[in-house]
């Protein structure tokens, strides 16, 4: 069962890439974007992950104890505000695209318009 | 292209996805294992440098450059939401309408919001003690200022909120992460090295540079979050109108 974990995040990657590739409303395809995007998350901890391991903080625990790796929770730290602006940018977008076009369905914006 | 052939291309690029991420998972170290190399140094290189919170001195010391990086794409993404989110030629805007608020709300609001505002400093000044930093803290403390949209209504938010002062924060938050970086090869150093003195282990004024850096991105996060929000909320509350608008029904 070691790799469970690992696949889960396999497996949050996959739904988000379907549900974006099937979606039929701009805002709900930002949305799958960030569940794909999530799956890093649960991947980096997961390798992070250390038996025992408590969180890699040593204000209240001795230096000595065993701690998970801090460098993937840096890593997924730094994901979470990337992917969070992202989105809004994103979500930015939708807004005039559906200002300028009236519909936000991506299967109805065919050609570029001024 | 059909339906039916968009189904089928995807299924085998899922499929096929599938497939690698199953051979590379099986190779993958033990989930939950003891192996750690990179882990276990960065450990013991933020116990010498003396920052007690090992994930903020692998952000703003060890991997200081790439922070710079993350940031910077913050800054853009502020940007592009600014220049996509203007009010266009052919849109007006109109004065927002107060609505009502509860009582309750009002109260939970106004308690809440100096309460909110304390929390998010104090994250920030500890990033290289407890969890957290500039990062959570900086969302921490532009949550408590919209809680007075929620609690009172958005005349009153903006009065305590001149937009200007927020993005000319958020700049000055890019800016002095990049000269905090400059200061370490003046000191003789390398870009962003952690130059100032380690401090004691587990104190406010530990960690050299790290809180610091810390503040500045504190600064950037909650000007570019306050910014980002009032553009949506101008959006959604002030403009109007527009040729090609069917929707706008807020």
């Amino acid at each position: 069962m070691s790799v469970f974990p690992y696949a889960v995040a396999g497996w949050i990657f996959l739904v988000g890439v379907y549900g974006l590739a099937t979606s039929r409303n701009l805002v709900h395809a930002v949305g799958c974007l960030s569940v794909a995007q999530s799956a890093t998350y649960v991947l980096l901890l997961a390798v992070g992950y250390r038996r025992g391991g408590t969180a890699p903080v040593f204000s209240d625990t001795p230096t000595t104890a065993s701690v998970v790796d801090p460098v993937v929770q840096a890593l997924a730290l730094t994901d979470v505000v990337v992917g969070a602006t992202v989105t809004a940018l994103l979500l930015a977008l939708v807004v005039q695209t559906a200002k300028r076009h009236g519909t936000t369905d991506p299967d109805e914006l065919h050609e570029l318009k001024g | 292209m059909s339906r039916r052939v968009r189904m089928g291309v995807l299924a085998a690029g899922l499929l096929a996805t599938a497939a690698l991420f199953v051979t590379a998972f099986l190779d993958m170290p033990h989930f939950g294992g003891a192996w750690h190399p990179y882990g276990d140094r960065a450990v013991q290189a933020s116990v010498n440098r003396r920052t007690a919170n090992t994930v903020s001195a692998v952000n703003f010391d060890q991997r200081g450059f790439d922070t710079l990086g993350e940031e910077s794409i913050l800054f853009a993404s502020v940007l592009g939401t600014v220049v996509l989110l203007r009010q266009a030629r052919d849109e007006r805007t109109r004065a927002p309408r107060p609505g009502p608020v509860p009582a309750a709300l009002r109260r939970y609001g106004l308690v809440a919001l100096p309460a909110t505002l304390l929390i998010g400093l104090y994250v920030i000044a500890h990033g290289q003690l407890s969890p957290g930093g500039g990062f959570q803290g900086g969302v921490v403390v532009a949550t408590a200022l919209h809680l007075l949209y929620i609690a009172v209504d958005y005349p009153a938010l903006e009065r305590i909120r001149p937009l200007g002062l927020y993005e000319v924060g958020d700049a000055v938050g890019e800016a002095a992460y990049v000269v905090l970086g400059v200061a370490g090869l003046l000191a003789g150093s390398a870009y962003l090295a952690n130059v100032l003195p380690f401090g004691t282990f587990n104190t406010l004024s530990s960690g050299g540079t790290v809180p610091l850096l810390n503040a500045a991105v504190g600064l950037e996060v909650a000007s570019a979050v306050v910014v980002l929000l009032a553009r949506f909320l101008v959006q959604a509350l002030e403009i109007e109108g527009g040729d090609g608008g069917k929707e706008q029904a807020a």
